[in-house]
């Protein structure tokens, strides 16, 4: 029985201590108030991420961004919500109904289900799992079947090619977040993402992992279709990809699953080079703030990456980016894992050697 | 108990997809339900507690060999009553293959104690537990020892059948434009532009 029920309650209701409720009920209780501990500030993050990358557009290209609705359009995130709620969901005729409809509800809850393993703090972490990093690899590699799933539900020619571009794009750029994934644990040796953000890396395995850094970057922009790599919505050539015959809701979570995918790699970044909840470059005074708080900002820091480069690069052409993918990123992550591997190695330093 | 209802419930699902994946019509829910298949299938490793084993089973068939399967399978056309028809005739062979194999399983079942006599203690011997040592460290410490040669090995099967898929679907076509970055960047202006005053009227010779 919880200790934190009031002994009134329980003279009320006995039952409530009785065996099932201490072994069954009270831990699905308990589990439930974290996730929504941890979901609720994610959606509103995400809403508010809708609103930020307006404005951050806005102000780049010396326009005002949304501005009407609330203070500073603060409330634009929910009108726009509540106008797609308000929409009729329009399923096509020729359409697979529940595969169309299937679609965009995996990607968005596969956005979230990844979180469970991000720590947000030391020991705020939902499922403290020995294999994190293998976890949130298998969870971010299953995102291609939304929107392969949609392209081809929808039983249209421009959505089919948008999933189909999105589902080789994806594939593509997967490879390399894995190689970079690697080169991370062999600094760490651990698969644990707590012990990772833990673990005490000289200075110039920092800088060994530098590049790595980049390229992740690069290829989340790929991994979560954005600009400059958001071919598969390439609007000018596929009306508008895998989400054409979408509406209202439906098309609400895919945007939305989109939005929280972008924040997914940018905790992922967070976790695997930049420390975490841990105060930035180690510098002790700053330990005072909240980690939580140290680690939304380095996930901010990195989604502005991702707004900045959708405002300022032009999209990639389909060969580029493929050669991007496979005949740079590849045979230069794969280089550097070996090149990690043995500089850690002549000095000694891996993890678990001494 | 909660690990019955886990098992029952994963097995059960497990099953039916794999039924569904050979008896669905459309090519395509075959592959979604051989998705599902797989994913109960890491579902039941995690239960056995082999986490990392579940894992690289999602990402290695659901990431990547299922996404490949969606890809060709969604852009194949296929002629339903063709398929039924070449059905009747190779469903004997299919059968008689069908038989063999679960001939072996029951006599593997069956002679097992002789088959491995070494087994039997082996699965007897106390597992160092959970806490210890982690699953992946437990499979590195195996593999990069005792079975280093053979680990090797594999990886250069894989090797020579990389090799070979690129062999045989690599073929240089002539007439291709290519794009050449490096001759991009180095063209020079001076070399590929002419700029020539034209009175009017006279044209361009």
């Amino acid at each position: 029985m919880p200790a934190y029920l009031p002994q009134k309650m329980l003279e009320w209701f006995p039952w409530l201590a009785s065996e099932f409720f201490v072994l069954y009920v009270w831990p699905v209780v308990g589990i439930s108030l974290a996730i929504l501990a941890l979901v609720v500030p994610l959606i509103v993050a995400m809403a508010y991420l809708t609103y930020a990358e307006r404005k951050v557009l806005a102000a780049m290209q010396l326009r005002q961004g949304p501005m009407m609705v609330g203070p500073f359009g603060l409330l634009q995130p929910l009108a726009d919500g509540l106008k797609l709620l308000g929409k009729e969901t329009i399923i096509p005729r020729g359409a697979n109904r529940f595969i169309f409809v299937m679609a965009p509800m995996l990607t968005f809850m596969l956005a979230l289900v990844a979180w469970a393993v991000i720590p947000v703090n030391a020991g705020w972490v939902l499922a403290d799992i020995n294999v994190g990093i293998l976890y949130l690899f298998a969870i971010s590699s299953l995102g291609v079947y939304g929107i392969l799933m949609a392209g081809w539900a929808s039983n249209s020619r421009y959505a089919f090619l948008g999933g189909l571009r999105s589902a080789a794009q994806m594939v593509s750029y997967e490879v390399s977040i894995g190689l970079v994934l690697v080169t991370v644990l062999l600094t760490t040796g651990s698969l644990n993402l707590t012990d990772i953000v833990m673990a005490e890396r000289p200075f110039w395995v920092d800088l060994l992992l530098f590049p790595m850094f980049i390229v992740f970057v690069i290829s989340a922009l790929a991994e979560t279709n954005r600009a400059p790599f958001d071919l598969p919505e390439g609007e000018s050539e596929l009306v508008g990809g895998y989400n054409v015959e979408y509406s209202s809701m439906t098309f609400a979570l895919f945007f939305l699953g989109e939005y929280m995918n972008m924040i997914l790699m940018s905790g992922m970044t967070a976790v695997l080079f930049m420390g975490g909840w841990l105060p930035p470059f180690g510098i002790e005074a700053l330990a005072a703030v909240p980690g939580v708080i140290w680690f939304a900002l380095k996930v901010c820091f990195v989604l502005f990456i991702f707004l900045w480069a959708r405002a300022t690069l032009p999209r990639y052409r389909y060969d580029q980016l493929m050669r991007l993918g496979w005949k740079v990123f590849l045979p230069l992550t794969l280089l550097w894992v070996v090149v990690v591997a043995g500089a850690l190695l002549y000095n000694n330093a891996l993890p678990g050697m001494e | 108990m909660i690990e019955a209802i886990f098992f029952y419930a994963f097995a059960a699902v497990l099953l039916l997809s794999a039924v569904m994946v050979i008896s669905a019509r459309n090519p395509v829910h075959s592959v979604l339900f051989l998705i599902l298949a797989f994913f109960n299938a890491a579902g039941l490793f995690v239960m056995l507690g082999a986490e990392f084993i579940a894992m690289i089973l999602v990402i290695v068939y659901v990431g990547a060999v299922a996404v490949l399967f969606l890809f060709v399978v969604m852009m194949l056309d296929i002629d339903f009553n063709e398929l039924r028809r070449g059905m009747k005739q190779s469903a004997p062979i299919g059968a008689l293959v069908g038989g063999i194999l679960l001939g072996e399983f029951v006599w593997m079942y069956l002679t097992w104690p002789e088959l491995a006599p070494d087994m039997q203690e082996k699965i007897s011997q106390p597992m160092p537990h959970a806490e210890a040592v982690s699953n992946t460290h437990a499979l590195g410490r195996i593999l990069y020892t005792d079975y280093v040669y053979l680990f090797q090995l594999a990886g250069l099967i894989l090797l020579v059948a990389m090799i070979g898929a690129i062999v045989l679907t690599l073929r240089s076509r002539p007439g291709l434009r290519r794009q050449s970055v490096s001759a991009q960047v180095s063209r020079n202006p001076k070399d590929v532009l002419k700029v020539e005053k034209i009175s009017t009227g006279s044209g361009v010779s």
